[in-house]
């Protein structure tokens, strides 16, 4: 394949890519803005959403005999739930409890980490397991060439992509926007903002912070586990996936800056693509090395990201 | 902080002990205790930044392995000799911590635990990265015929064991020293109000940075030290885990306490253990111990020792 | 070499001293003056910028324009634990100490810092509690004193460093009457071995204790003079006093 067709299927699987971690990325972010602590175990919570999608449609699928796309959609519906509720519960009973202190918390969470994990080796077991897309055609796309009357289409051999790979960044797209709505329309959202900006006031006007947190915890957390549901079929779950969104997510909240929603789906689109790009010119690891230091040096040198403004 | 008699009697009553155990122990723990032994420099090390300090870094993995591989990788590919091997290994510790020390202390809070997380990673990557040289994941075996140190067969068991107690027996006075001492006094005194020490005169970035250089030698020292007593070097020792691993001991054991990294790591050890025996999922165990930890005990054991019953524990 | 000058350079002083935070001018070019061995009170409105300028002298804040000289030494670019190691002394507003270490730690670590060989670090630290009259409970956790001896021990703390300058920043505010008898007596006799500057809200204690007072007002000195002059100062009476 030409440079031009290989970028351009490179940013589609970035742009896949990218759907998925601003998804996973908000949630984390949210739980860093609006309680200003740091949840290490939110990559399990997105390995959980994988791992139940799988739980519920193989359930589906085996024992009520349905056809692929019902246990996709029951999986959409029942994992976030399930996964917001555990987080929920661990807010209330562990984060409550350290009184949100950023180093307790860390460690709490950092131990959270560990006991989901292992549960789920115990549970799960340690071999990748494959989730049905509820659909899947084959898309060939054209790319631009020139001919003996100019301009004219081809189908290169190789560039192509899938029905349900447009349905994840369809699907991403809805819920982002979903998630701004209900920020700034709604109560629940304007109760989240207030919350960040100022703890102490909002608790002056009544706003039950405590119950502020849990549902913000919970919300955190079904996000990254509908992020899950949604990249499941193309990559299969598996107990230890839940480093790579970790890692990818910090960065982007890091780059994106705290408390931005744009912040946060600029810098997932900047990292989604880029990561998908640069892996075409360079090794994986040394992608990723370069990740790590650039998340640091931007922590050091420039706290509020990208697109954050934190007053100096 | 009146006299260092009760202390040191202490601690020269636990050095004592361990020696003692050198011919005492069955075989197994023989080996397991030169294990703990080494790992408690380690813990040592990290408990002088977060313990008596007050920083919390995740990134602590990145001084063990510098101390690793820079006694390694010279060792397996420049045929150097154990000994210079071993204190190349301290000095690439100090080293890269005061490299990290440099950028990282720009940073405080959670932003100091983050930035520390990514260039420990970004050191594990780098082991990855060079796999030709380090082997990666799977690691290099050092040959028993150079683990020679001054003459002594460092292989085998006494020696090992005797090797691991003097370096946790010098490294635990070394750190007594410390924190008894006026530098020492400043430490902790940048732990329960920065500002405040800062307002008394002090370089409070001269003093984390040394700090950090101080428990990057301890962290490397340890790192160095495991590699020459157990002949094996891998990219394992690198990652996250062995980042969070000190945490947990020091939090266990005591944090702020000379003795709680000790308590801290060989109860892990043995916890660990004794649980891998009936699952694979022992980290389960770490994960709850670091969850009840936090909640209930934050001073760890020792910690709660001091507070509730004999305060002058240094 | 000109010609010997017949005063001794100021202690502490400033020249056209200025800081802005974005469009607001919190110090506004203030020349000031502190000769050593006496006691300057600094008072003025809230918002008056005696926080700003009060930051500026001790380098938790650097300014944006101007100048900083203390005991003959520019020190305009030198951060906090600089100056302080040059013999200023600090209180603050809200009293900062080490609440979880003990009252012996706390003066120990004023004291070491200037502790000759010779010296026992011990008697020192018992000397200077003596002075504020918190030598019977050295090893008592500093957390567990009331406010008023809190300030106390901060004040010991800034007595042990042997300062030249002592910057006591509202050192009243939260004490009993009785404890601000006290305090008066003590600022009279550590007077006599240091400088001393106050910003206060008191002025019953401004006006018994100050050599001299500065008025500051919108980040510019407003009057300057001894507390009979500024008591019947007409443009302090309307900034400040209420007539």
């Amino acid at each position: 394949m030409d440079i031009g067709p290989y970028l351009l299927l490179a940013s589609l699987e970035g742009a896949v890519l990218a759907a998925v971690l601003s998804l996973t990325a908000l949630g984390l972010s949210l739980v860093f803005g609006v309680m200003r602590v740091v949840n290490v175990a939110h990559g399990e919570f997105f390995m959980l959403g994988a791992v139940a999608s799988w739980f519920v449609a193989t359930f589906v699928d085996e024992t009520l005999g349905a056809p692929a796309w019902l246990g996709f959609a029951a999986a959409l519906a029942c994992a976030p739930l399930a996964v917001g509720a555990l987080a929920w519960a661990a807010d209330r009973l562990v984060l409550e409890r350290v009184g949100y202190d950023p180093e307790r918390t860390i460690v709490a969470t950092i131990g959270l980490l560990y006991i989901i994990q292992q549960a789920t080796l115990m549970g799960f077991g340690p071999d990748a397991r494959p989730v049905q897309p509820p659909f899947n055609h084959r898309l060939a796309l054209p790319w631009v060439e020139w001919g003996e009357e100019g301009l004219a289409l081809y189908w290169p051999w190789g560039l192509s992509t899938t029905s349900y790979k447009l349905f994840v960044i369809g699907a991403a797209v809805a819920l982002l926007i979903g998630v701004w709505l209900v920020l700034s329309r709604t109560r629940l959202g304007l109760v989240m903002r207030a919350t960040q900006f100022d703890r102490e006031t909002a608790q002056a006007f009544g706003i039950p912070v405590d119950r502020v947190f849990a549902m913000t915890f919970a919300i955190g957390a079904g996000l990254a586990a509908v992020a899950a549901v949604l990249i499941v079929p193309i990559q299969q779950a598996h107990y230890l996936m839940g480093g790579d969104p970790l890692l990818l997510s910090f960065i982007v909240v890091i780059i994106g800056g705290l408390g931005s929603l744009r912040g946060t789906v600029l810098a997932a689109l900047l990292i989604g693509m880029s990561d998908g790009i640069i892996s075409v010119f360079f090794s994986p690891t040394l992608a990723k090395i370069l990740a790590t230091l650039l998340v640091a040096m931007v922590l050091v040198f420039r706290p509020q990201g990208l697109f954050g403004a934190r007053p100096a | 902080m009146t006299g260092f008699a009760k202390p040191g009697a202490l601690h020269l009553a636990v050095a004592l002990l361990l020696l003692a155990a050198n011919f005492l122990l069955p075989e197994y723990h023989h080996g397991a205790m030169a294990r703990v032994l080494t790992l408690a420099v380690f813990a040592l090390g990290y408990n002088v930044m977060f313990g008596y300090t007050g920083l919390l870094s995740l990134g602590h993995a990145l001084f063990f392995a510098a101390g690793l591989y820079g006694m390694g990788l010279p060792m397996q590919h420049l045929g150097l000799d154990a000994e210079p091997a071993f204190f190349l290994g301290i000095a690439s510790g100090a080293l890269v911590a005061a490299a990290v020390g440099a950028l990282a202390l720009r940073t405080a809070g959670v932003a100091f635990m983050i930035v520390t997380l990514m260039f420990a990673q970004a050191g594990y990557l780098t082991i990855l990265y060079f796999l030709e040289y380090t082997r990666g994941d799977e690691g290099f075996v050092i040959a028993r015929e150079a683990r020679f140190f001054f003459g002594l067969d460092l292989a085998a068991p006494d020696v090992r064991y005797l090797s691991a107690w003097l370096l946790f027996t010098v490294a635990m006075f070394a750190v007594l020293a410390l924190v008894r001492s006026p530098a020492g006094r400043v430490l902790v005194a940048i732990r329960e109000n920065e500002e405040r020490a800062r307002m008394l005169g002090y370089d409070v970035a001269r003093y984390k940075l040394g700090a950090i250089v101080i428990s990057g030698a301890l962290c490397g020292a340890a790192g160095a030290a495991y590699g020459l007593l157990f002949g094996y070097v891998g990219a394992t020792f690198a990652s996250v885990q062995y980042s969070i691993l000190p945490l947990l001991w020091v939090l266990l054991g005591g944090a702020g306490t000379v003795l709680g990294p000790l308590l801290g790591v060989t109860f892990m050890f043995y916890l660990i253990d004794l649980s891998s025996g009936i699952t694979d999922a022992y980290m389960l165990i770490a994960g709850a111990a670091l969850v009840i930890l936090t909640l209930f005990a934050p001073a760890g054991l020792l910690g709660e020792l001091r507070r509730r019953a004999l305060p002058w524990l240094p | 070499m000109t010609a010997p000058s017949a005063a001794p350079e100021p202690l502490l002083s400033t020249q056209g001293v200025t800081r802005w935070f974005g469009g607001l001018c919190a110090v506004d070019h203030v020349d000031f003056t502190l000769p050593a061995g006496e006691i300057r009170a600094l008072i003025g409105p809230n918002g008056a910028g005696k926080s700003t300028f009060v930051g500026l002298l001790a380098g938790r804040i650097l300014p944006s324009e101007g100048r900083v000289r203390f005991a003959g030494e520019d020190v305009t670019r030198l951060p906090a634990h600089a100056r302080m190691a040059r013999g200023m002394a600090y209180t603050f507003q809200i009293t900062s100490i080490f609440a979880n270490l003990s009252l012996f730690d706390n003066v120990a670590l004023a004291v070491q810092r200037r502790l000759a060989p010779g010296q026992s670090l011990g008697s020192e630290v018992e000397a200077a509690l003596a002075r504020v009259g918190l030598d019977d409970r050295l090893d008592q956790p500093a957390g567990d004193l009331s406010y008023g001896h809190q300030r106390l021990l901060e004040i010991a703390m800034g007595l042990a460093q042997r300062p030249r300058l002592l910057i006591l920043d509202e050192p009243t505010q939260g004490l009993s009457d009785g404890e601000i008898e006290g305090f008066k007596a003590l600022v009279r006799e550590v007077a006599r071995d240091a400088t001393v500057l106050l910003i206060e809200h008191n002025m019953d204690v401004v006006m018994s204790l100050a050599d001299r007072i500065t008025v500051l007002d919108m980040g510019a000195v407003l009057a300057e003079g001894t507390p009979a002059e500024i008591h019947a100062d007409p443009a302090v009476q309307r900034a400040y006093l209420g007539g």
